[in-house]
């Protein structure tokens, strides 16, 4: 079971939690997401695993192995139980419920800023990108129809894109310290989330576990990862 | 005297181009000193002079005297200018956080910055967006908000710092006349209540309205200061490439015509503020 163990247990647990927080359709999105990279690892493993000689069929020039086919599976399991289990966390956890407590563990307004910022940012990319498309399309650059025309389309867009956020930047500087931001002292918080005790005992729990597994892993008790 | 400004010559950090030369200035407060003149005249720069951030923020060299408060800038902080003067830029969208996922929560941005205590917060907050009368925005989303109701939830957010002077540079560049009313409306109501306030705008027709004193400033220098009405009737303000105010534009054009004694009694300064119809006779003026 070595290699299975570790992200089918993770899966589970995903999947469970997913289960009680009624996000599995949700959930479809970033699912469908890892695919490019599942199909990447699933042939590459398969066809080239290097030093495999258990061939599975000989497809002409082609020979794909039980051995990769194992490791492209095992790898593919990791990466699903990642990418869910960041899923799981993006879908159950309010950003600024994230930084809020964050901040009330003592995390500095700059690693909070740039977080927030960070998280924040990415929509209004895209609502500028979408901006900037429209008007290049309204002065005839065709950024539809056939992938090469969508590539093409992309190469105006960034230049705009990254210089308009560029040039935003000192005056978005001058407005975080026209607002006190670089002031001393701590923050004030606004709210404390609530925190019930058998949050606190799973909490624990699931980091004394990650600890003890890893632990008995490295002294060969439990087939891990 | 919220501001005080004496010789204040300054140059960016890189550059030996002086941008501003030699200005004398003077906010009192409750006052609203209005600054206009032509592009690269160096009123974003006096902007960011007035407000301490230029150094102090920005580097570059300041010489004469820039008093804020009864204190030269030279000896503050930004975090502390900040207390003492807010400043508002052009772009509402430059001066949100990020962070904030609720109107309410933008406007607590900078006082929570302060460290002070969240009934203090609460405050200010309440006391800004009743100033700027935006309550009804509390839970808005600050990214989802039309232009105008964005520059003025900005403008709550540098009042809720209890600033005694205010640096507006452009406030209403980006809006339409509805968003450009409520900018004004919101700056006459904060003038009264106390509030020193220096307004850099190229809309004339708002400087009419809410001005007290207007600056011409020209390559970085004052060219005149004086009593708004005496200003904006400057028939030199064209020549600087200023747009004059509409009822500036109506009084010359009837002059011209030779009928500036038909508008003895009219309130032109009114037509900024809303659309009027003028009827009469052939030759009535």
């Amino acid at each position: 079971m070595r290699g299975w163990t570790g992200p089918l247990v993770v899966l589970a647990m995903v999947v469970a939690t997913a289960a009680v927080a009624r996000i599995g359709r949700s959930m479809v999105p970033f699912a469908l997401a890892v695919i490019p990279l599942v199909a990447s690892i699933l042939l590459i493993n398969t066809f080239l695993f290097p030093g495999a000689t258990d061939v599975i069929v000989r497809i002409g020039p082609l020979t794909p192995t039980w051995t990769g086919l194992e490791a492209a599976l095992q790898a593919t399991l990791r990466v699903a139980a990642f990418a869910l289990s960041v899923a799981v966390f993006a879908l159950t956890t309010p950003t600024d419920d994230l930084l809020a407590d964050l901040e009330r563990r003592g995390l500095g307004r700059r690693g909070i800023f740039v977080i927030g910022a960070a998280i924040g940012m990415i929509p209004r990319m895209a609502e500028r990108a979408s901006e900037i498309t429209d008007s290049q399309r309204a002065r005839g650059l065709d950024t539809e129809g056939s992938p090469w025309r969508r590539v093409r389309g992309v190469v105006p867009l960034a230049g705009p894109l990254i210089i308009s956020a560029l040039s935003e930047v000192e005056e978005r500087t001058m407005a975080l310290e026209a607002r006190a931001f670089s002031a001393p002292g701590r923050r004030t918080t606004l709210r404390r989330l609530p925190d019930s005790s058998s949050q606190r005992v799973i909490r624990w729990a699931a980091g004394l576990g990650a600890i003890v597994a890893v632990a008995a892993s490295l002294a060969g008790f439990l087939p891990l990862p | 005297m919220s501001l005080q400004m004496r010789g204040a010559t300054y140059a960016y950090a890189g550059t030996k181009a002086i941008v501003l030369a030699g200005v004398d200035l003077d906010v009192e407060p409750g006052r609203v000193v209005a600054v206009v003149g032509p592009n690269e005249s160096g009123k974003s720069t006096l902007c960011l002079v007035a407000a301490g951030l230029a150094p102090a923020a920005i580097g570059g060299r300041l010489s004469g005297s820039v008093v804020l408060d009864g204190q030269e800038t030279a000896t503050l902080k930004p975090h502390e200018a900040a207390q003492r003067c807010g400043i508002l830029f052009q772009n509402p969208a430059t001066q949100l956080s990020g962070t904030s996922v609720t109107v309410w929560e933008e406007l607590a941005f900078g006082p929570r910055n302060l460290g002070l205590s969240i009934e203090e917060v609460a405050e200010r907050v309440e006391a800004a967006m009743a100033t700027l009368q935006i309550g009804s925005l509390a839970e808005r989303d600050p990214h989802r908000l039309s232009g105008g109701q964005a520059q003025l939830v900005a403008l709550a957010s540098v009042v809720a710092h209890r600033p005694t002077m205010l640096v507006l540079d452009e406030p209403t560049s980006q809006l339409d006349p509805a968003g450009t009313r409520l900018v004004g409306d919101a700056l006459a109501r904060l003038a009264e209540s106390g509030t020193a306030v220096l307004l850099v705008e190229h809309k004339t027709g708002l400087v009419e309205r809410v001005a007290d004193q207007v600056v011409l400033l020209v390559g970085g220098r004052v060219e005149t200061v004086g009593p708004a009405a005496t200003v904006l009737a400057d028939p030199r303000l064209d020549e600087f490439g200023v747009d004059p105010p509409p009822s500036a534009r109506i009084t010359r054009a009837l002059a011209a015509a030779g009928h500036a004694d038909r508008l003895a009694g009219i309130d032109l300064g009114a037509l900024e503020a809303e659309p009027i119809a003028a009827v009469g006779p052939g030759g009535g003026g």
